[in-house]
C-alpha cells in the first residue's frame, strides 16, 4: 500500500485548489463588478440625499418672532436687533402694528407668516409665547435685545479678531468620531456585500451539482476554507482596486483638496489595522454564512435561514457603533469581548485612541474566535452540505415527511 | 471482525486482492434506515454493479464507499484504506446529478476535475484537450459547459472523472440519459477500462447493462443487500428451466415430469430436475412422448433478481426504468 500513502491532496493544496476556481470566477462575474461599484451606490445615495438635504434646508422658510409690544416699545425693540445682528446670530422678526393687541393664538395659528413664537408684554418685562422648545431656544436672545432696546445708551462691541489654528482637541475629537463611525460603516458593507457573495456562490455549487464532485474529491474542510478564502482574496482586489484609484487622486488633487484629518493612529497604521479588522470580521461572519448555505437545500432556504444572520449583523454594526461612541467605556469594552462586534469596535478605537497594545491583545483574541468559528462552520458544513438537496427538499414538501438525503 | 477474511461477495476461489471491502454499512437520516447493513467485496480489475430500483439506497452505498458521507455502522476499506478520501488521486466518481460549472470551458473542467485528484493545472489543460480530440469533442474544446449539449456535458463529465488514470471508477447511474449509442460507447468504454486493470463499479437499475458489463452485482432493495456475488453464481440460484415440446398429450410418461410443470398447448415448462435431464429423458422415450423439441434455458440476471429481491422489488426496477433503452 505504499504507493497509496501519498495519494490525496493536502488540505492546504484541496483549498487552493478550490479557492483558485472561486477566485477566477468570481473576479470574471457580475458580482465582483457590482462589489467594485457598490461604494459608488455608497457615495451616490449619500451624495443625492445630502443634496436633497441641503435644498430642502434652503427652501425651508426659517420661523420668525412676531413682535406683538407696544409700539414705541417694538420700534426700540426692532432697532435693537438691527444692532445686534451685525455681530451675532438672531431670529428673524415679523413686525406689524396690528400684532399688538393681537391674540397670540392667532398669531401663531396664520399660517402665511410663519411664526415660531410671539413677543409681548414690555421691554422691562417680555413675555415669549409658544411651543416649549422654540421659546427656550429664543430666550437668551430676546433678554439680550430687550436688554439693548431697554437701555439709555448703546453697547459698544469691540471689534474681534480672528486667528484660525488648524485643530482643536474638541475639533480633533469630532474628527476621529466621524472617521470611526465612517469606517465602521464601510466595514459593515463590505462584509455583509462579501457574505452574501460566498452565500450565493454555494448556493450556486448547490444547485449546480458540483458539490458532489468536490465532496468525493477533497475534504469539505478544504471545500470550506477554499471558498472563505477566495472571497477575502476577491475583497482585497477590490479594496486594491479603490486604491488604486482613490489614492492618485488624492495625490493629484495635493492642497487642492480640504485637509483629510488623521486617526489617532495614523493613516498608514489605521489602514493596516481596518484590513486585518476587515478579514477578521469577514472570516466570522462568513463561515456563519457558509453553514447557513450548507443546511439550506435550496435557493428559497438560504434567503429565508440567512435573513436571521443578517439581522445579527445589523445588531452588531448598531451595538459597535453605538460602544464607539464612548471609548474606554464598558459597552465599548464588552463590544471588544464580543467576538462579532469586536473588529468592528477596534475600527473605531484605532481612529479615536492610539494605544497599540489594545490592538495587539483584540486581533490576539480575534484570531482565536476566528478559528473557533472557521473549524465550527467548515464542521457543520462537513456534516450538513451532503445531506441537504432539492431532491430531498422536494420529497419533504411533497409527500410531508421528515428531510432525508437524497438516495437511490 | 478482521476485514481482511470477510467473504462479502466475491468469489471464494478468486485470489485477486479487493479494491473495496465494505461490511455491515448502515446509515440513517434523520433516523429512517437509508442502508441497512450492507456487505460488499469487489476484487481489484473487476467490473462490479450495484442493482437495485431507485430508492433502494444504492447512492447512498456509494457515497459511503467513496467517504462523501460516513456511514453510521460498518466499516468500509478502499485499496485497504478506512478513509477512501485518503486515497482520492486513485479514485473517479461520476455522480448521478451531473454538475459542472456552466462558465468553464470543456478542457477546463476537465482540467479542474484533475487538479481535483492531484493533476497539475496545465498538466490538466493538457490531458482534456487531447482527451476531448479522442472522444470527437475536438471542436468543443473552447466551448463553455453552458454551450454544449446535455450529452456533450455529460461526455465532458465523464472525461474529467478519468482523467487523472484512476485505478477505480465509481460511475451513479451511468447510463441514465444518455440514448442507445452513447449507452454502446460506455459499455466499450467501461470494458477497455476493466481491460487496463481498473476496477469499475456502477450503480444501476438497468438488468441488462448489468448482467452484460459485471462479473459481480450486489442487489439492493429497501437498503439491503440480499445478494452480492458474482452474476454466474446468482443465475444459478436459479434452477435451469426445461422447455419441452411432444406430439402426445397423454400417456404413462407424464408421471416422468415434476409436480410444478406449466403447460401451453404442446409445449411443457418445468424446472430441469435435480437428478439430470437423463432419467427424464430415458422416461420420455420410453412413454412414447414423442419428443419435437428440447431446450434447457439457463436462468438470466433478471429472474435471479426477482427470485431474490422479490417481485416488488423487479417491477419497481421496471416502472423506473425509462432508459433501458436509452430514454432515461
Amino acid at each position: 500500500m505504499a504507493e497509496h500513502s501519498k495519494a490525496r491532496l493536502s488540505l492546504l493544496h484541496a483549498a487552493l485548489v478550490i479557492a483558485r476556481r472561486d477566485f477566477t470566477a468570481v473576479l470574471f462575474s457580475k458580482a465582483f463588478f457590482f462589489f467594485l461599484i457598490g461604494p459608488l451606490f455608497f457615495l451616490g445615495i449619500s451624495g443625492v440625499a445630502g443634496v436633497l438635504g441641503a435644498q430642502a434646508s434652503q427652501g425651508a422658510t426659517p420661523p420668525r418672532l412676531a413682535v406683538a409690544m407696544a409700539p414705541a416699545e417694538a420700534d426700540a425693540f426692532v432697532a435693537a436687533h438691527e444692532r445686534l445682528a451685525e455681530v451675532t446670530r438672531l431670529p428673524d422678526l415679523a413686525v406689524d402694528p396690528s400684532y399688538h393687541g393681537q391674540e397670540a393664538g392667532e398669531l401663531l395659528a396664520s399660517s402665511g407668516r410663519n411664526i415660531g413664537a410671539v413677543l409681548q408684554g414690555s421691554l422691562a418685562e417680555p413675555r415669549l409665547i409658544g411651543p416649549k422648545d422654540q421659546i427656550e431656544r429664543w430666550r437668551g436672545e430676546v433678554a439680550l435685545i430687550a436688554a439693548d432696546a431697554a437701555g439709555s445708551q448703546a453697547a459698544v462691541f469691540p471689534p474681534v479678531s480672528l486667528q484660525p489654528t488648524q485643530t482643536s482637541i474638541a475639533s480633533q475629537r469630532s474628527s476621529h468620531s466621524a472617521i470611526a463611525t465612517g469606517s465602521v460603516t464601510l466595514l459593515f458593507l463590505l462584509t455583509m456585500l462579501l457574505a452574501g457573495m460566498v452565500l450565493s456562490n454555494l448556493v450556486e455549487e448547490k444547485g449546480n451539482k458540483v458539490i458532489e464532485i468536490l465532496a468525493a474529491a477533497v475534504p469539505m474542510d478544504a471545500v470550506f476554507l477554499g471558498k472563505l478564502f477566495a472571497m477575502l482574496a476577491i475583497s482585497f482586489v477590490g479594496i486594491a482596486v479603490w486604491g488604486g484609484v482613490v489614492g492618485p487622486i488624492l495625490l493629484a488633487g495635493g492642497q487642492a483638496l480640504p485637509a483629510v484629518p488623521d486617526p489617532a493612529v495614523g493613516w498608514p497604521l489605521f489602514v493596516v489595522l481596518f484590513l486585518i479588522y476587515f478579514a477578521m470580521a469577514y472570516l466570522i461572519i462568513g463561515s456563519i454564512f457558509l453553514a447557513i448555505g450548507s443546511l439550506a437545500p435550496t435557493v428559497r432556504d438560504v434567503q429565508t435561514m440567512s435573513m436571521p444572520a443578517t439581522i445579527l449583523q445589523l445588531i452588531v454594526f448598531f451595538f459597535a457603533s453605538f460602544a464607539i461612541q464612548d471609548v474606554g467605556s464598558t459597552v465599548e469594552l464588552l463590544a471588544i469581548a464580543i467576538p462579532l462586534s469586536s473588529p468592528y469596535t477596534m475600527v473605531g478605537r484605532a481612529a479615536q485612541d492610539a494605544t497599540l497594545w489594545w490592538h495587539l491583545a483584540a486581533i490576539a483574541w480575534q484570531v482565536l474566535w476566528v478559528a473557533i468559528f472557521v473549524r465550527a462552520g467548515a464542521t457543520l458544513f462537513r456534516r450538513k452540505v451532503m445531506q441537504s438537496g432539492p431532491r430531498g427538499a422536494k420529497k419533504k414538501r411533497r409527500w410531508g415527511r421528515k428531510a432525508a438525503a437524497p438516495t437511490s | 471482525m478482521d476485514m481482511a477474511t470477510a467473504d462479502a461477495g466475491a468469489s471464494r476461489t478468486d485470489t485477486r486482492p479487493l479494491a473495496i471491502e465494505a461490511r455491515g454499512l448502515v446509515k440513517r437520516f434523520d433516523g429512517a434506515l437509508a442502508v441497512n447493513g450492507v456487505d460488499i467485496a469487489v476484487p481489484e480489475g473487476a467490473i462490479y454493479g450495484i442493482l437495485g430500483p431507485n430508492g433502494a439506497g444504492k447512492t447512498t452505498t456509494l457515497r459511503m464507499l467513496l467517504g462523501i458521507i460516513d456511514p453510521d455502522e460498518g466499516e468500509r476499506r478502499v485499496f485497504g484504506h478506512d478513509n477512501p478520501q485518503d486515497i482520492a488521486r486513485l479514485i473517479g466518481y461520476l455522480p448521478e446529478e451531473r454538475g459542472l460549472y456552466p462558465a468553464m470551458k470543456s478542457y477546463e473542467a476537465i482540467a479542474f476535475m484533475g487538479a481535483l485528484r492531484g493533476v497539475p493545472l496545465a498538466e490538466g489543460k493538457e490531458r482534456g484537450k487531447q482527451l476531448l480530440e479522442g472522444h470527437g469533442l475536438g471542436h468543443a474544446i473552447d466551448k463553455q459547459i453552458r454551450q454544449l449539449s446535455k450529452g456533450m456535458a455529460q461526455t465532458v463529465q465523464l472525461l474529467g472523472t478519468l482523467v487523472h488514470r484512476p485505478k477505480l471508477v465509481v460511475f451513479d447511474e451511468p447510463f441514465s440519459g444518455l440514448d442507445a449509442i452513447n449507452q454502446g460507447k460506455l459499455e466499450r468504454l467501461i470494458r477497455s477500462l476493466a481491460e487496463d486493470g481498473t476496477t469499475v463499479i456502477f450503480s444501476t437499475h438497468v438488468i441488462h447493462h448489468a448482467e452484460r458489463l459485471c462479473e459481480g452485482v450486489a442487489i439492493i432493495a429497501e437498503g439491503k443487500v440480499p445478494y452480492a456475488g458474482s452474476v454466474e453464481e446468482a443465475r444459478d440460484r436459479i434452477p435451469a428451466q426445461v422447455r419441452l415440446e411432444t406430439r402426445a398429450r397423454e400417456g404413462r410418461w407424464l408421471d416422468a415430469l415434476p409436480g410444478d410443470v406449466r403447460r401451453e398447448g404442446n409445449f411443457w415448462h418445468f424446472p430441469l430436475p435435480e437428478s439430470g435431464i437423463e432419467p427424464l429423458l430415458r422416461a420420455l422415450i420410453e412413454g412414447e412422448a414423442g419428443i419435437e423439441s428440447l431446450s434447457i434455458e439457463r436462468a438470466g440476471l433478471h429472474d435471479a433478481f426477482v427470485a431474490i429481491a422479490g417481485e416488488a422489488a423487479a417491477r419497481a426496477m421496471g416502472d423506473n426504468d425509462p432508459g433501458e433503452d436509452g430514454h432515461g
